[in-house]
């Protein structure tokens, strides 16, 4: 099974280099869609490679493989992150990108899985991937009980942190002890009026999590070691549900674009893209790029 | 002239009453024997929705949610996505009412297959009020792609539907209803989602002044105008027309064809609602004078089921009257 990821050694350079062609290919996306949100693909590229290209259990070649993780994106304004990733993993040509949001592609400006069947669930309304998440992890456990090595990742925004199905879902999944079941929380601090704590604080976040009976780390969203420590440890909780808050820098290598609000849900223009493509390209400047 | 297949007492005054919604927990029962990927979930009203025969039976295949509509739907849509065939109940007013949007879209929109059955639909709920309620269920689910809408009309068709839910690959909304009502059919009785059945029809010969188109337990009070109407001399047919989407066109044109007049009958907010989907589909290959029986945008209350359904003009006087209004206006038109 040598084209399954989960069997490949950890090797933080080839992760990096993979994430920076992903950021490269979401400028190009959203360049080309002419609409689309920036900041949190950018910010989650890291936690996205490194799931793909290291953690997860599945095959590009078999999307449909039972055996697979199952990866529940629910704050599905961030596809563009998800469809990069899915290319450069295999699943489909890069040069498809390109169709982003444009009429009769299979990337829609929220993912749909009638279009993309090789998606878990369709997702776009915020806070209802982790209901999802739960429920696909609960059948897991019913039929194979704690012997089941086949996990459930939902990603989701801090901003959906608010809404009440978020915690019914934490309620449900800390009660029925789901330990194939993780979470990331892509802790970037901005949702679209501004920032999370000035629109309806979250914090303490953490707490929340542990007060429902999940296992709870906080770590960096940048840092390919802590994310895939974090899986790891994540997997030896036998007893509870994990959730992994992922702090991160909306808009992150593109420093034009990071931390600021501005950049959730609207694309470059062609000037800010080319700005953006060759700091990528250069890694910040650190080696002169052809392009120049 | 009732259907032969149909309970031949039920014009009886001790007529066989039992609750739609125990025939539902019936049918799940018995699904679940038929087929081990059927699972349970429940937001806290395991008994009232009749679902606990299932968890009794089947503990392991029992989710309770706690009073939580949303996670509801979207729990069940994943469980779908992992091969499950997934029931979710509570009050129709909760579900499909509070959890709308993600019954819309991480269940239809996504294609999983989950089986919503919302039971204390209509006015006939009685003394628990308004809130509680649910006429406004059939508008908001037959207006999502791919939902398969069914309204049975008595406990024995709600079991053969809860059977039928199960096996068909599509999301479903099975109304319930919460009181004992007459049991009209029988075992005997055909039931396949997408089928109407001709519940009574005028001895032949007899010519036929109007259709009526009924849907859930009211289709009793149908027959029992039917039955009035032909003393007067005015010969009716009866439709049960127990599969709100998609809709048995062959019958329902059949019949419009034949009576050039119909009325439609159901417990439910005329806008909407049954009758609406008959009326979109009648006026566009065959329009005849139509009367729509139902709730006339106005919120439900307190009282018995018989007070508030005389109440809301749904019962038998009020069939009557319309049928006569509609074949005067039928013949008006001719």
């Amino acid at each position: 099974m040598s084209s399954v990821s989960q069997s490949r050694s950890f090797n933080e350079n080839a992760l990096a280099i993979t994430a920076n062609n992903i950021r490269q290919s979401i400028i190009e996306m959203l360049l080309a869609a002419g609409s689309g949100h920036t900041a949190g693909p950018l910010g989650m590229t890291d936690v996205f490679t490194a799931l793909y290209f290291h953690i997860l259990k599945h095959d590009p070649k078999k999307p449909d493989w039972p055996e697979r993780d199952r990866v529940v994106l629910s704050n599905g304004h961030i596809c563009p992150v998800l469809y990069a990733t899915f290319a450069h993993a295999g699943y489909f040509p890069v040069k498809e990108l390109l169709t982003l949001r444009k009429f009769g592609s299979r990337l829609q400006g929220h993912p749909h899985r009638e279009f993309l069947p090789m998606l878990e669930t369709s997702s776009g309304p915020l806070a209802s991937g982790l209901s999802q998440a739960v429920g696909m992890a609960l059948a897991d456990k019913i039929d194979n009980g704690n012997s089941s090595d086949r996990y459930t990742y939902c990603l989701m925004s801090d901003g959906e942190q608010e809404s009440g199905q978020i915690w019914e879902a934490g309620m449900l999944a800390g009660k029925n002890r789901l330990h194939n079941l993780i979470g990331f929380i892509d802790r970037n601090n901005i949702q679209i009026d501004g920032f999370t704590e000035d629109i309806m604080p979250l914090e303490p976040l953490g707490a929340k999590w542990e007060a429902w009976n999940w296992h709870v780390q906080e770590i960096d969203g940048h840092n390919f070691e802590e994310i895939v420590d974090a899986v790891n440890r994540a997997k030896a909780v036998f007893e509870k549900p994990s959730m992994i808050i992922a702090r991160t820098i909306p808009g992150k290598g593109v420093h034009a674009f990071e931390r600021k609000y501005e950049w959730h849900g609207k694309p470059p223009n062609k000037e800010e893209a080319a700005m953006a493509l060759n700091e990528l390209r250069t890694l910040g400047g650190k080696i002169i790029s052809e392009h120049q | 002239m009732l259907n032969k297949t149909l309970n031949q007492k039920l014009y009886d005054k001790n007529v066989e009453m039992i609750p739609i919604r125990k025939g539902f927990g019936e049918g799940l029962l018995a699904a679940a024997e038929k087929d081990e990927r059927v699972v349970g979930l429940c937001a806290d009203l395991t008994e009232s929705t009749q679902m606990h025969l299932f968890k009794e039976r089947y503990p392991h295949r029992f989710v309770q949610m706690g009073v939580a509509e949303q996670n509801l739907a979207s729990v069940a849509s994943g469980m779908a996505a992992m091969g499950k065939i997934p029931f979710i109940t509570s009050y129709a007013m909760f579900s499909p009412g509070r959890n709308w949007e993600q019954i819309r879209t991480t269940i239809c929109y996504n294609d999983r297959y989950v089986k919503i059955a919302g039971s204390h639909a209509g006015v006939s709920v009685g003394p628990d009020g308004g809130t509680h309620q649910a006429i406004e269920d059939i508008c908001i689910t037959r207006v999502i792609p791919r939902m398969v809408v069914i309204s049975p009309c008595d406990a024995i068709e709600a079991k053969k539907a809860t059977l039928a839910a199960a096996a068909i690959n599509a999301p479903v909304y099975l109304r319930l209803a919460r009181e004992k009502t007459p049991v009209m059919t029988t075992h005997d009785t055909p039931f396949e989602i997408g089928k109407a059945t001709i519940m009574y029809s005028p001895d032949s010969g007899a010519k036929i002044s109007a259709a009526i188109i009924a849907t859930g337990a009211v289709v009793y009070g149908a027959l029992v105008a039917a039955r009035e109407l032909e003393a007067r001399g005015v010969h009716v047919t009866v439709v049960n027309l127990s599969t709100i989407k998609p809709l048995d066109q062959e019958i329902i044109l059949k019949v419009a064809q034949q009576a050039k007049a119909v009325v439609t009958v159901e417990e439910h907010q005329i806008a909407g609602g049954m009758g609406s989907a008959v009326a979109e589909y009648l006026t566009q290959v065959y329009p005849v004078p139509m009367e729509f029986i139902g709730v006339h945008d106005t919120f439900g209350q307190s009282g018995t089921p018989a007070e508030l359904i005389e109440h809301y003009g749904i019962g038998t006087k009020s069939i009557v009257a319309a049928v006569e209004k509609v074949v005067k206006r039928s013949r008006t038109l001719r």
